[in-house]
């Protein structure tokens, strides 16, 4: 990044190191600022973060290679039941989380190319049906893998998983140092965090290197990016492959921060879900994709704490329960931001640039 | 041999039912290039719609046939009036955005007509009421019903309708037109809106002659009931190629028959290794493999980038 | 060009932040009237009033919203029966809230709302209803120290993992798998056995237990098939299970997978007895499957309402006030109950003051009586075993303290 800082102005310099002070302010302070109104809501936060690393894996795939995947939610499954497997009483193993998070993402980038290796050849929505399928297939393994020999423990999933722990510090309980106290969930935020900001970083580096522009090319039209000299397939097996690994280690997060795993976790609403977030944040624009992940995280919880207040004051009583309005602004929000902004709550300027053009 | 029989009716009554809704995916698909993702929920509404105009006709001493009519047409005429409303409001919008943007307003749809059915139909099950008295017949040692010969040959009835529908009236000749290119079919007179519009309206009433089918099947109903069938249904017509008729209907009656034979012998075949609990991949499987073969469906053409 | 990204990146962390500010900002408000007359309580009757809120949690959102609704009813009539009665603590009349929560099914939403539970300090908890939402949850609670008393998670596993604030008002698998599985063999006189699950958590459980009970019992299982909850065609497997000739079918599922499967059976000619859990012996399974339904057996936790009379009179207000009962209601009305109980013997309603108590329970609930044993599990929980007749669950009968917990 450095090279790139110093290739722009000094003004702009500036203002880039006055940015990343105040992100790092503001980054640290959520916890405690979301803390004031209940760990829950730093719960949430913690959430949010994890579905933005899930949205910004999946952008990878479909914002930058054009590969419409809806069994996304595969790899964080397979992320978390290796993570699951490898430390909780269920095998009686505990592995160290620096040694199974790298496993789980390992072993998602093999199933992304497992995924990605047949489906090369089919487009658009072949493409999609495809991945459902083996997004279901993978779930219903898990649902089922107890027998004959008990792998996954199946339907009743797999409890007591180890929280993260480094020595003695472990990340589930709330401890004291330095005179802050912090919860268990503020650790695990502090931790998403820095993930987090990996994964944002390569993302960025990823988006103009040879490999990004490779993807965009694909993207825009594949027959001519091969006729470039882009070796589509290799290249469209690394979307894959690495989004599936950015799953996989959002999968192992989840398993240490619940302590439990079960193949519900894992449904095709999920895939959806998180394809909806890239899709209404602005595919292939990262800081759109960290917007959709934050709002659709965030916005069924405001309504939970929202709803019902609002209506009394707005009628005085509860005319329809909560929870299914809840569901149903959260549809109609859907329905109505791809209405008014087809490309995105914060699509990339250069979207916004093609689209106009094409609406003419 | 008898079982074999049986697993076969079973999954031609099931395929039938798949092949129905699957037809309103492939309409859509056909001319727009647009999976609508709440068609699920249309069927849904069809068959909330029908109980509903049952149960209030069920004393009225009407007879149990004019009954089940009724409540059919006012379902087909309600999910018409939705199939319009939803292209009208949601997708119409939409034409010339990205094309993950209709998918997206496509599963939020979803989302808001499985909450609005739950808020007028309730949380709970519902019982369809039995309209027809069902016979049960035996061949071979095999049982059926007459609903399901019902079923199977309104399905087949309802088939041959829309194929005539598509390759013999003008409306059908202007469908095959915007399907083929929208832009010289408008040169060529064609009002590309209403021949859509038409596409969702008549996708949808399949959707509720389906919802009817399933609701007096199954005789039960619910408000979720529309996803997973919608994804069965959407599979079956990608498995045949999406956005031919013909491929839409074979693609159900196999997704049904792999369904009933996978249930019935996987077990049998790999020594009860893979039961029937693996049902729901059996389909899965089988499209991968016809994918890997054929990457636009059993029946599909070579099209162009859809992508 | 890349310069301009991260200020993008900080843009939108922002707005994040705002969102969870917001959303600090209204929950106040949402909690505030709770505390107040909490804290001040400046009633003119002598007596000075306390409130206390109990969470409760079920799905009320998704496939088994029904259920959920259920669950809540059933907890909103004991909070309701237990404010008429002016149940007194440490000399104040207290006044109780159920803050009723969705869970939508889901073990992430669980976790979060468990938390929201935590931070509204609701005294204790009633919930969840599936194995899969209680157990992450029980994780939170037991380290705010929480008692948790599910009405209808049976996983085993709940309850094993050692925490000293978990509960259940409702038999496990164990408990009751094995009382169907031997009535089976040994009462309906069952050779050939035919299990299904709906590969559920719940489903799974007892139709494992159900299995071994069956095996012990001398039985032979003649298949084991599988279905999944959003299921209603089962004639695949139907047909698979009907040339295997069994005596008797067991599903190890809910009512609105057997009610279809009932008719299906039917259709197909199938001959052989169906049973089934708590889970599909509920009137629904009856409205469901119809004349269909006659002559099923079915089990459930607890004595048959008859035996107890405020079973009765629970069944009579429930249905004037909500209607019919799903299936677990009694049981989250007993587990609130419960929950007040341990703090009438404590004389506070702080967890940690009752929650002791919560484990010497000794209670005669609308379900039967109510014992723990040292790892929250219902002690000697009774089950009752059920044959649909004329459309009605007739008590065939009821086995208690034979299945002590594993």
């Amino acid at each position: 990044m450095n090279g790139r800082i110093r290739s722009s102005v000094s003004v702009s310099w500036q203002r880039h190191w006055l940015g990343l002070l105040l992100l790092a302010v503001v980054l640290l302070a959520v916890p405690f600022v979301a803390a004031l109104g209940g760990q829950a809501w730093v719960r949430i936060a913690n959430f949010a973060i994890l579905y933005m690393f899930l949205a910004l894996g999946l952008n990878i795939v479909v914002g930058y290679a054009g590969l419409l995947d809806l069994g996304y939610v595969a790899f964080y499954a397979v992320g978390a039941y290796t993570y699951a497997l490898l430390a909780s009483p269920h095998f009686g193993i505990h592995l160290p989380f620096w040694v199974i998070l790298p496993l789980g993402a390992g072993l998602a980038c093999v199933f992304g190319v497992l995924l990605g290796a047949p489906t090369l050849k089919l487009r658009g929505d072949y493409l999609a049906i495809v991945t459902l399928g083996f997004g279901e297939i993978v779930r219903i393994f898990m649902n089922n893998l107890n027998a004959p020999i008990n792998v996954t423990n199946g339907a009743q999933g797999i409890t007591l998983i180890d929280p993260i722990r480094i020595g003695d510090f472990s990340f589930a309980q709330t401890s004291t140092f330095l005179g802050v106290t912090l919860s268990g969930p503020q650790k695990y935020y502090f931790l998403l965090v820095a993930l987090a900001l990996l994964v944002i970083v390569v993302n960025i580096r990823l988006q103009d290197s040879r490999i990004g522009r490779a993807w965009q090319a694909i993207r825009e039209d594949e027959v001519a990016a091969k006729a470039c000299g882009i070796n589509t397939r290799n290249i469209k097996l690394l979307a894959f492959a690495m989004g599936a690994s950015f799953g996989g280690i959002a999968g192992g997060i989840f398993s240490a921060m619940q302590g439990f795993v079960s193949p519900e976790s894992f449904s095709l609403m999920e895939s959806i879900t998180i394809l909806a977030m890239v899709v209404l944040g602005g595919m292939g624009h990262i800081p759109g994709v960290i917007l959709g992940a934050v709002l659709l995280t965030g916005l069924p919880e405001a309504l939970r704490y929202g709803i019902e207040p609002l209506q009394r004051a707005l009628f005085g009583r509860m005319i329809i329960d909560p929870e299914s309005l809840r569901m149903l602004v959260f549809g109609l929000a859907l329905v109505l931001v791809m209405r008014f902004r087809p490309a995105g709550l914060w699509p990339s300027s250069q979207r916004r640039r093609e689209l106009a053009e094409s609406a003419d | 041999m008898d079982t074999l029989l049986q697993q076969l009716i079973n999954g031609l009554t099931l395929g039938a039912v798949y092949a129905l809704v699957a037809l309103g995916y492939t309409m859509v698909y056909g001319i727009i290039g647009l999976i609508n993702f709440a068609h699920g929920e249309v069927v849904m509404i069809g068959t909330m719609v029908a109980f509903t105009v049952i149960v209030s006709l069920a004393s009225s001493g009407m007879s149990p046939l004019l009954i089940l009519g009724v409540g059919l047409l006012v379902s087909v005429v309600v999910c018409m009036v939705l199939g319009w409303a939803l292209e009208r409001v949601a997708y119409r919008p939409l034409r010339h955005a990205p094309r993950l943007t209709p998918l997206i307003t496509a599963i939020g749809m979803s989302i808001v007509l499985q909450n609005v059915a739950m808020i007028i139909w309730g949380r709970n099950y519902i019982t369809f009421p039995p309209m027809i008295n069902k016979q049960i017949y035996e061949i071979g040692g095999a049982s059926f019903t007459n609903v399901q010969v019902a079923i199977v040959s309104l399905a087949a009835l309802v088939m041959l309708g829309l194929i005539y529908l598509v390759h013999r009236t003008r409306i059908g000749m202007a469908m095959r037109a915007t399907a083929q290119n929208p832009h010289v079919a408008s040169l060529m007179g064609v009002d590309i809106n209403r021949v859509i519009a038409m596409a969702f309206i008549i996708g949808s009433a399949l959707g509720a002659v389906a919802g009817c089918m399933v609701g007096s099947y199954y005789e039960i109903a619910h408000y979720q009931m529309g996803f997973m069938l919608g994804l069965k249904a959407f599979t079956a017509a990608v498995l045949g190629g999406i956005g031919n008729l013909a491929g839409a209907m074979a693609g159900g009656l196999l997704l049904g028959l792999i369904e009933a034979l996978g249930a019935g012998y996987i077990g049998d075949l790999t020594g009860d290794f893979l039961g029937s609990h693996y049902q729901d991949i059996f389909a899965f499987i089988v499209l991968i493999i016809v994918l890997m073969f054929r990457p636009s469906g059993l029946f599909g053409e070579r099209t162009g980038d859809r992508a | 060009m890349n310069h301009v990204r991260i200020p993008g990146v900080l843009v939108v962390l922002a707005a994040s932040m705002a969102i969870i500010g917001c959303g600090k900002k209204e929950e106040p408000k949402a909690a505030a009237p709770a505390p107040a007359p909490a804290a001040a309580a400046p009633a003119p009757a002598p007596k000075p009033e306390m409130v206390v809120k109990i969470g409760h949690v079920a799905p009320l959102t998704g496939p088994i919203a029904h259920l959920g609704k259920d669950n809540e009813n059933g907890a909103r009539m004991a909070v309701d029966d237990a404010n008429a009665k002016k149940v007194e603590i440490d000399g104040k009349v207290i006044k109780f809230e159920l803050l009723g929560e969705d869970d939508q099914a889901d073990p992430k939403t669980g976790a979060v709302v468990a938390q929201k539970l935590v931070d509204a300090k609701v005294a204790g908890v009633v919930g969840h209803l599936n194995s899969g939402t209680t157990i992450p949850a029980s994780a939170i609670y037991n380290q705010a120290g929480l008692p948790q008393i599910s009405p209808s998670a049976t996983n085993p596993k709940y309850t094993q993992q050692g925490f000293n604030t978990a509960f259940r008002v409702m038999a496990n698998d164990i408990q009751q798998g094995s009382v169907v599985g031997t009535y089976a063999v040994k009462d309906m006189g069952a050779k050939k056995v035919a299990i299904i699950d709906d590969r559920t958590a719940y489903g799974q459980g007892l139709a494992d237990e159900v299995e071994k009970a069956a095996k012990a019992a001398g039985a032979t299982i003649v298949a084991r098939e599988f279905t999944n909850d959003k299921a209603t065609d089962f004639k695949a497997i139907l047909t698979k299970i009907k040339a295997k000739n069994p005596d008797v079918v067991f599903l190890g599922g809910m009512d609105a997978v057997g009610g279809p499967m009932l008719k299906q059976m039917k259709e197909l000619g199938i001959k052989a007895k169906f049973t089934t859990g708590d889970g599909g012996c509920s009137p629904e399974l009856i409205k469901l499957a119809g004349p269909a339904s006659e002559g099923v057996i079915c089990s459930q936790a607890g004595l048959p309402p008859e035996k107890l009379p405020n079973g009765q009179k629970f069944l009579e207000d429930f249905t004037k006030k909500y209607g019919q009962i799903q299936i677990y209601s009694p049981y989250s009305y007993d587990a609130v109950m419960v929950l007040i109980d341990a703090m009438k013997r404590a004389n506070s309603a702080d967890p940690v003051k009752y929650l002791p108590e919560v484990g010497k329970t000794s209670y005669d609930g609308v379900t039967g009586k109510i014992e723990f044993d040292e790892k929250g599990d219902i002690k000697n929980g009774a089950i009752t075993v059920f044959e649909i007749k004329d459309g009605k669950l007739v008590t065939l009968k009821s086995e208690g303290g034979s299945a002590p917990a594993k």
